[in-house]
C-alpha cells in the first residue's frame, strides 16, 4: 500500500501498477481503460506518492505479473545489478533531482541504462515537466551504426518515408528523390508496403539497393512489412538491410502484432548472417506507440506510458539501428489533443534515450485528433532540443499511403536551422560531394552537375 | 522562393514533392493549400453517412441488406471509445440472432459495410466494390448472408456479428482514417472463423480502396484470393501470406481460378 497525504486529504494507492496509472499526466487512453486518476488533485497526490518509492521496489514488485509474461521475465533475468548500483539507493524523487543535476554527466548517464528498468524510467518521467524531459534525454547519448554514424551529439537523422498507397515504383522513386534533394534518408529510406506479397516487397528492397548502390549513397533501406515476411525475404535473397518489426510492452500485444521474442532473434540474426552493414551491424528497426496494448487488449490494467516503456526493454534485446515512437498515429482514444501528443513524444524520447536506445519519434498526428501544424511545431522544436536520434522526412509532411501527417523534408530543415543539427557524417560529406548541399551542410543552388537531377530529368523524359 | 527543377516528378505521385521552398520553410501557396486539405479531412470524419443510396445500389445487385448499430450513442463517444464499436447494440444483436434462426442454412462469407472513419470513403466505393466482388461469390458458389449496414463501426464489429450469423468468414468494408490527399478511401478485412476476442493478426486487410488508389477489380481479386485461401487453410491473418502474385500494374481483369 502506497500512502500520501495532500492538501489536507489522504491518499492511498494499493499497488505500484496502480500509483503508476493515477500518477500519469492526463490522457484519454488511462480514462477509456478506466485507470486514470479520478481528479486533478489525485493526480497530483500520486506523484507525490511516487516520488518517494524507492527505485529498488521495482525490482520486486512487478506492473506485469513475471508469470504470465515474457516481457516482465527478460526485464527483470536481464537487469544489470552493477550499472544500478550508481543510484540503487535512491527514490523516483531522487533520481530526478540527480538527473537533473550537475553531477549525472552524459558519460554517467548513458552507463546507468542497463541497470534501469522501464518501470523505473516510465515513473520518473511521470513527476518531471516537459522541460526536464529534454535536458535529461539530452545526456544519455546513444550511437548506433549501419552504413553511416547515428546519433552523435548535436546530430539529427531523418527517415525518408516515401510512400505511395499502390507501391508504385516510380511514385516511390519520385519522392525518394524529392527526399534526397532536401537532405533527408541519413536514418533509413523506409517504406510502408500497402501490400504484404513477398514479390511486391522484393521487388521494393531491390528497387531501394539500386537507387543506393547508383548514387552510392551512406544509408540504409527497409521495407517495413511482417518480421516473418523480411525473414522470408532473406531466405529468398533479396536485398535486406534492415529488419523491421512493431513491437509493444506485453507478451499478450506482441502475440496481437503475431510476432514473438523468437521470431525478432530470427530476424536479427538473418539480417546479420547476410552482413550487409559497412560500419557497424545494428540491423533492426522497431516502432511503437502508446496506447497499443490498449487496443489489443493486452495491456493487464496498466498505464499506457509505462507500458510504452516496456516495449523499449523488448527493442534494447537485439541492439537496434532505430527506434521509432509513432506517437500521434493511434488516435484520439489514446492520446486526445495535441498537448497530450506532445507530453507522450516527450516522455517516450527520453524513456527511450534512458533505457540505452537510439529514439526516433513521428511527430505526428491523424485527421480525428485535435491536433494541427502547430502542435507539431512545438513537439519538434523540443525534440530537437532534447536531441532526438531522428524524425521522419515525408514530402509536405502529408503520408498519401498511411493517411497521417507527420513532419516534412522542410520541417527538418527548420529544425536544423533553428537548432543547428547536422546529418550523420558520412551522408552529410555525401550530399555535399554530389552538390545537394554546400560545406556548411545548407542546400545548395542546383547545379547541372548533380547526378540525381539528372536521373530525375531521365525519369520525367 | 527557390523552385525545384524536378517538379514534373509529380506525373508520378500525389505526394507533395517538388514544392519548393522559402528558405527552410514551405512556400506560402504551400501551407494554405495544405491547410485547406487538413480542414476538408477534418470535415470528412464529422459528416453524418445517408445510407439510403448504398442500400439502393446493394438491392439492384440482388443483395439483402440489414441495417445495424454498434453499441456506441453517437459520434463523440465512438471517437472516444472504440471497446463500444466492435460490439453490437442490445438491438442489433437480437436481429442478428433472428435472421440466423430464420436461415436455413450457414453462409459461407458475410460482408458487413461500416461507417469507420471516413462516410465519403463508404459512399464512393461500396457499391462499385461489392458489384466486382460478387462476380467472384458466383464463380465460386460461395453462400452470402446479408450485407450489413453499420453504423459508428469498428472492423472488430465483424466479429461479433459473423459469429451470430454462424459464417466461416466475415469481410468487413469500412471507411479509413481519411488523409489530406485521400479523405474517400475505403479498407477491406477479412477474418476466417469470427468470434469475439479475435485479433488483428487473424485478419488480412486490403487498403485504399478508390477510384485514384487501388482498383475495385483488383480489391475483389484480392478479396476473393484470400478468401478462397482462408476456406481452403482454415485460417487468416498473418499465416495467409498474400501470395496472390498479382500484379497491380498493366493487367486488366484477373482470373481467380487458375
Amino acid at each position: 500500500m502506497y500512502r500520501v497525504q495532500a492538501g489536507g486529504t489522504s491518499y492511498a494507492f494499493s499497488t505500484l501498477k496502480e500509483l503508476l496509472a493515477k500518477a500519469t499526466p492526463p490522457r484519454s487512453g488511462d480514462v477509456l481503460a478506466g485507470i486514470a486518476a479520478t481528479s486533478a488533485a489525485e493526480n497530483v497526490a500520486a506523484k507525490m506518492a511516487l516520488a518517494d518509492v524507492p527505485l529498488k521496489q521495482f525490482l520486486t514488485e512487478a506492473v506485469v505479473p513475471y508469470e504470465v509474461d515474457d516481457v516482465t521475465r527478460l526485464i527483470i533475468d536481464t537487469h544489470d545489478a552493477a550499472a544500478f548500483a550508481p543510484v540503487a539507493h535512491m527514490t523516483v524523487g531522487e533520481f530526478r533531482d540527480w538527473l537533473l543535476s550537475e553531477k549525472a554527466t552524459p558519460e554517467s548517464v548513458s552507463a546507468l541504462a542497463p541497470g534501469l528498468t522501464p518501470e523505473m524510467v516510465a515513473a520518473v518521467s511521470k513527476i518531471m515537466r516537459n522541460q526536464d524531459l529534454v535536458l535529461g534525454a539530452r545526456k544519455a547519448h546513444v550511437i548506433t551504426k549501419f552504413r553511416n554514424t547515428i546519433g552523435l551529439p548535436g546530430h539529427m537523422s531523418v527517415r525518408l518515408q516515401p510512400n505511395h498507397p499502390t507501391d508504385d515504383k516510380k511514385g516511390i522513386a519520385a519522392s525518394i528523390v524529392d527526399g534526397l534533394m532536401y537532405g533527408c534518408g541519413d536514418a533509413v529510406i523506409g517504406i510502408n508496403p500497402a501490400s504484404d506479397n513477398i514479390t511486391a516487397i522484393t521487388d521494393l528492397l531491390q528497387m531501394m539497393d539500386d537507387i543506393i548502390g547508383r548514387f552510392e549513397i551512406p544509408t540504409q533501406s527497409c521495407v517495413l512489412t511482417h518480421v516473418t515476411t523480411t525473414i522470408d525475404a532473406i531466405g529468398k535473397g533479396a536485398p535486406v538491410d534492415l529488419v523491421f518489426q512493431s513491437i509493444g510492452g506485453t507478451e499478450a500485444v506482441n502475440a496481437s502484432f503475431g510476432v514473438t521474442l523468437a521470431h525478432l532473434k530470427e530476424g536479427r540474426e538473418a539480417a546479420l548472417s547476410i552482413k550487409r552493414g559497412t560500419v557497424g551491424n545494428n540491423c533492426m528497426y522497431f516502432e511503437t506507440g502508446q496506447g497499443s496494448a490498449l487496443s489489443a487488449d493486452a495491456h493487464h490494467g496498466a498505464d499506457q506510458q509505462t507500458l510504452e516503456a516496456r516495449a523499449y526493454a523488448v527493442a534494447r534485446q537485439f541492439k537496434p539501428l532505430l527506434v521509432n515512437t509513432v506517437v500521434g498515429f493511434i488516435g484520439p482514444e489514446y492520446l486526445y489533443n495535441g498537448k497530450e501528443i506532445i507530453r507522450a513524444g516527450l516522455e517516450d524520447h527520453f524513456c527511450g534515450k534512458l533505457l540505452g536506445l537510439p529514439m526516433g519519434c513521428d511527430v505526428c498526428y491523424t485527421n480525428h485528433a485535435e491536433a494541427d501544424q502547430d502542435d507539431m511545431d512545438i513537439l519538434l522544436m523540443m525534440l530537437g532540443a532534447a536531441g532526438v536520434t531522428f524524425i521522419m522526412g515525408i514530402p509536405g509532411a502529408d503520408d498519401i499511403m498511411l493517411n497521417y501527417q507527420s513532419t516534412s523534408f522542410h520541417d527538418a530543415l527548420y529544425v536544423r536551422e533553428a537548432l543547428g543539427l547536422k546529418r550523420a557524417p558520412e551522408f552529410e560529406a555525401w550530399l555535399s560531394r554530389i552538390g545537394v548541399t554546400d560545406t556548411t551542410g545548407h542546400l545548395a543552388p542546383h547545379g547541372p552537375g548533380n547526378p540525381l537531377l539528372t536521373h530525375a530529368q531521365g525519369m520525367a523524359a | 522562393m527557390t523552385t525545384d527543377p524536378w517538379a514534373n516528378l509529380r506525373q508520378f505521385t500525389d505526394a507533395r514533392i517538388g514544392l519548393g521552398r522559402s528558405g527552410a520553410a514551405m512556400p506560402t501557396r504551400e501551407v494554405l493549400n495544405f491547410a485547406l486539405s487538413h480542414a476538408m479531412a477534418r470535415d470528412a470524419v464529422t459528416t453524418p453517412l445517408d445510407w439510403a443510396p448504398i442500400e439502393q445500389g446493394l438491392q439492384a445487385l440482388g443483395l439483402e441488406t440489414l441495417r445495424i448499430n454498434s453499441a456506441t450513442h453517437d459520434r463523440s463517444e465512438y471517437l472516444r471509445r472504440p471497446d463500444l464499436g466492435r460490439r453490437l447494440s442490445p438491438e442489433a444483436r437480437e436481429a442478428l440472432q433472428r435472421a440466423s434462426e430464420e436461415a436455413s442454412s450457414k453462409p459461407d462469407l458475410v460482408v458487413l459495410v461500416g461507417d469507420g472513419l471516413s462516410s465519403m470513403g463508404v459512399a464512393a466505393n461500396v457499391v462499385p466494390m461489392m458489384s466486382a466482388f460478387l462476380d467472384h461469390v458466383r464463380h465460386a458458389g460461395w453462400q452470402l448472408g446479408p450485407v450489413l449496414l453499420a453504423d459508428d463501426a469498428r472492423v472488430a464489429l465483424g466479429d461479433e456479428a459473423g459469429e451470430i450469423l454462424g459464417a466461416k468468414a466475415v469481410l468487413v468494408l469500412i471507411g479509413e482514417r481519411p488523409g489530406l490527399s485521400s479523405p474517400d478511401s475505403l479498407g477491406a478485412y477479412l477474418t476466417f472463423a469470427p468470434r469475439v476476442g479475435r485479433k488483428d493478426a487473424d485478419r488480412n486487410c486490403i487498403s485504399n480502396i478508390r477510384q485514384r488508389g487501388l482498383s475495385y477489380d483488383e480489391a475483389a481479386f484480392k478479396a476473393a484470393w484470400l478468401l478462397r485461401e482462408a476456406l481452403r487453410r482454415g485460417l487468416s491473418g498473418v499465416n495467409l501470406k498474400d501470395e496472390s502474385q498479382f500484379q497491380i500494374e498493366g493487367q486488366k481483369r484477373p482470373e481467380l481460378i487458375r
